[in-house]
């Protein structure tokens, strides 16, 4: 059980070494943009890391395929296709605002919406319901007692 | 001996707590006093019986005791001795113990600090509070029992994950179970008022202090978490928007609208029912956030052991409280009748805002985090949700709450203006955009991020200093520095949180925006350059550590030709646990840090090195603590001090009974 823990942590932390020194491009406007991809994209085989930060060897992989992309020319999105088209769009980080996956994009502006229009509705209602009643019984009593000191 | 001592008070308090639910619940239903009062002793013994179990629990792994299970698999003689102690809460068991240890502490508070409850709502809140105790004690002797021996022990343990054996999480857990644990008061205070079908001024100043408390114990514990992130991680990272994080953060987000709504209730007497309502999710959050670390359900880089027998008892108890609650309130609710009206531009109408933007922030949290198992359930579709969606979801609505806080913050209640309510913060958005505009200047061609940021942390920042500002009345600086004592702790408190908030949101853009850093491979001897700084590997030597051996460099910075800084980066084998960590070496400063790592020897003889320079690293946390400060400087308000001294003239009567 415990195992499963050791071996979590194991695979996200083991020597934090991810991209290596010789991995890199020469170019830095392209090593900059792959650093940039390599972010967006999941370890296949560990637990919620991308593919810069890990150490697996199938993140090495994906790296130096992401960079053989772009020094063929690919833009970034297409290198992304890429490596989806390969891995399942489980290796994507942000899933694409398509399909099923709009309900995730969408929900946090539907439900600040819905929210927003009930808080405006229950104000209303409470302002309205507050007008139409006026003084009560007590309050009027009180405010003639008050006069009349 | 003492384990089996242990064991049984743990029973005990189980029965204890059993007790504390059922007798002061009858009690309050039949408005007898006697039954009510069994709550106020069963809570105190629940803590002693548990704090007892709990000490021997330490006992046996201080003293390194092989025959119990959870020590051979989370201890090793050769530990040092604060991790043995750590190693008591660093593992599931353990730390479910240290969970109802803090949930008894709390109920006790409850019974020691609540003399001024009306009898009837302290009994209901007791029994709620120990209905908890007995959900999650049942859960512990059923399926995650601490105690249990082994028949044949080892002659030593697994050790404890080295990533563990650190004393930024030593202390990490504790802080943020007292944070999830907290929230468990200001659900037992909800219920008990739905109970009572009563909520006013007085409940919304009961409820607020402990909710408080639990807020500042997360704020303090997640920022503990997220600086061990930084140097322990080894990229210096200080957020990722792990399913764990995301577990504290939620209750965090939720609790933080509960202060704030729970403040409309103690003034005004409005929104009532929409602050039980947050009451029962921010306990409802930390429940989820309970499921998600000891579940197994959603893979966590933190998670612990996954058993299915667990994680659906844990989904029961989440279930049966979240279920009832939501039952309940959805009967009373309708009870709760508000009294204080409000205009449409109002500060309670900012409050409100406020309220919208951090549940709504939460709901993106809890939508993103378990959107996986959904995708795979609902879709059947593998699919992952990771920092850059969080990073572009969740931020908008922390900037609209940015823009907005410093205008709420000073808008009176009921019935305000904006624009005499903008006039007294002219200055500070006019510095906050100069910000802005010459961070878009000094910096060119990068991210938006960067000048948005820092206006947005300079413009609350500011606000908050406005706004103390013109507390302080008229008058010449000294006269209004004069009056900085007399002002309520509370409205210091305000100000210190929002600044903290400024600080926060600022050096998170900045360290974001501008980091600056640098990979490659170094030779003995070599230097290179890592912005204005001059880096040297002057040595890498091998170093034994008392249950590690580590891989030491030795390397200096300078600056100009003047050393900066002698720094030491490590890579450390735990040969008992057969794992690596890396110890970054960090030169902190006030407006940078600069951060190395050492790594694997490359085939040409040299050293993978990655440094980095950080700016404004240490505001991040430093704005935690300022938000966390200025909770203590609100829990020390005179008006809860106020109320702790009227117990003790309301006590007597009782006493003399």
């Amino acid at each position: 059980m415990m195992r499963g823990l050791v071996l979590a942590l194991a695979l996200l932390a083991s020597p934090a070494f991810a991209v290596q020194p010789g991995e890199m491009l020469k170019d830095p406007g392209l090593e900059a943009r792959a650093r940039e991809i390599s972010r967006n994209l999941r370890c296949p085989v560990c637990q919620g890391e991308d593919i810069d930060d890990s150490n697996a060897p199938i993140s090495r992989d994906l790296r130096l395929a992401v960079r053989e992309r772009l020094v063929a020319g690919d833009t970034d999105a297409q290198v992304v296709d890429y490596v989806v088209a390969r891995y399942g769009e489980f290796v994507l980080f942000t899933p694409r605002a398509e399909g099923s996956s709009l309900i995730l994009w969408l929900a946090g502006p539907a439900m600040l919406l819905a929210g927003a229009a009930i808080a405006y509705a229950m104000s209303r209602r409470r302002a309205v319901a507050a007008e139409a009643e006026g003084l009560s019984e007590a309050d009027k009593a009180r405010l003639a007692e008050l006069i009349e000191k | 001996m003492i384990i089996e001592f242990g064991h049984f008070t743990l029973v005990l308090a189980f029965v204890v707590a059993l007790v504390q639910t059922t007798l002061p619940l009858w009690g309050a239903y039949r408005g007898d006093a006697r039954l009510m009062a069994v709550g106020d002793p069963a809570a105190v013994i629940q803590l002693l019986l548990i704090a007892a179990s709990f000490a021997a629990l330490t006992y046996g792994f201080v003293t390194s005791d092989f025959s119990l299970k959870l020590v051979v698999e989370n201890s090793h003689t050769a530990k040092p001795l604060l991790y043995k102690f750590a190693g008591v809460w660093g593992n599931h068991e353990g730390s479910l113990l240290l969970w109802v240890l803090i949930l008894a502490l709390f109920g006790a508070c409850a019974t020691w600090f609540g003399g001024n409850l009306p009898a009837r709502l302290k009994a209901r809140v007791l029994a709620v509070q120990g209905s908890i105790g007995v959900a999650f004690m049942a859960f512990m002797l059923w399926t995650s029992n601490p105690f249990l021996r082994l028949d044949n022990p080892p002659l030593n343990g697994n050790d404890l994950n080295p990533l563990l054996q650190d004393p930024g999480l030593a202390f990490h857990p504790p802080f943020l179970y007292l944070g999830y644990v907290g929230l468990s008061m200001s659900f037992s205070f909800a219920i008990a008022a739905l109970l009572e079908g009563r909520v006013d001024a007085a409940w919304g100043r009961w409820v607020r202090p402990w909710t408080l408390a639990a807020w500042i114990f997360l704020t303090i514990g997640i920022a503990m978490g997220s600086w061990w992130a930084y140097y322990e991680l080894g990229w210096g990272g200080f957020w990722f928007w792990d399913p764990v994080e995301n577990a504290s953060f939620m209750p965090w987000l939720i609790s933080a609208a509960l202060l704030h709504s729970a403040i409309v209730v103690e003034k005004r007497e409005s929104l009532k029912a929409w602050t039980i309502l947050l009451a029962i999710l921010a306990f409802g959050f930390s429940l989820t956030g309970t499921f998600i670390v000891r579940s197994g359900v959603i893979t966590s880089v933190h998670a612990f052991a996954n058993d299915p027998a667990r994680g659906v008892f844990i989904l029961g108890i989440l279930g049966i409280f979240m279920g009832g609650a939501l039952t309940l309130f959805a009967f009373r609710a309708s009870v709760l009748e508000a009294k204080g009206v409000f205009a449409v531009v109002s500060r309670e109408t900012a409050l409100v805002a406020n309220n919208l933007l951090l549940a709504v922030s939460a709901f993106v949290v809890f939508t993103g985090t378990i959107w996986p198992l959904i995708a795979e359930l609902v879709f059947a579709r593998k699919l992952s949700v990771g920092p850059p969606f969080f990073d572009a979801a969740f931020t908008p609505f922390m900037v609209v709450l940015a823009i907005i806080l410093p205008i709420g913050a000073m808008m009176p209640w009921k019935r305000a203006e904006i624009r005499r309510a903008i006039r007294p913060l002219r200055g500070a958005l006019v510095l906050a955009v100069a910000v802005g505009l010459l961070v878009y200047a000094v910096q060119t061609g990068r991210s938006a991020l960067g000048p948005v940021g820092a206006a947005l942390g300079a413009w609350v920042l500011m606000g908050a200093l406005i706004d103390l500002w013109t507390r302080l009345g008229r008058g010449s600086v000294g006269a209004r520095l004069g009056r900085l004592t007399r002002l309520p702790r509370a409205d210091l408190g305000k100000m210190c949180a929002h600044a903290g908030m400024g600080v926060t949101i600022f050096a998170v853009a900045a360290m974001t925006a501008w980091v600056t850093e640098d990979i490659r491979t170094v030779k003995i001897g070599e230097s290179f350059a890592l912005g204005g700084y001059e880096v040297t590997l002057a040595a890498v030597n091998k170093v034994e550590g008392p249950n590690y051996h580590s891989t030491m460099a030795d390397m200096i910075v300078r600056k100009g030709g003047v050393q900066v800084a002698s720094l030491h980066p490590e890579k450390r084998m735990y040969p008992v646990a057969g794992m690596p960590t890396t110890e970054a070496a960090i030169d902190q400063g006030v407006f940078r840090d600069l951060y190395l790592v050492i790594g694997d020897a490359q085939d040409d003889g040299g050293y993978a090195v990655r440094s980095y320079i950080k700016p404004f690293a240490n505001w991040i946390w430093g704005g935690c603590l300022l938000m966390a400060l200025g909770g203590m400087l609100s829990l020390s308000d005179r008006r809860f001090r106020v109320a702790a001294g009227a117990r003790k003239v309301a006590a007597m009567p009782v006493a003399a009974e």
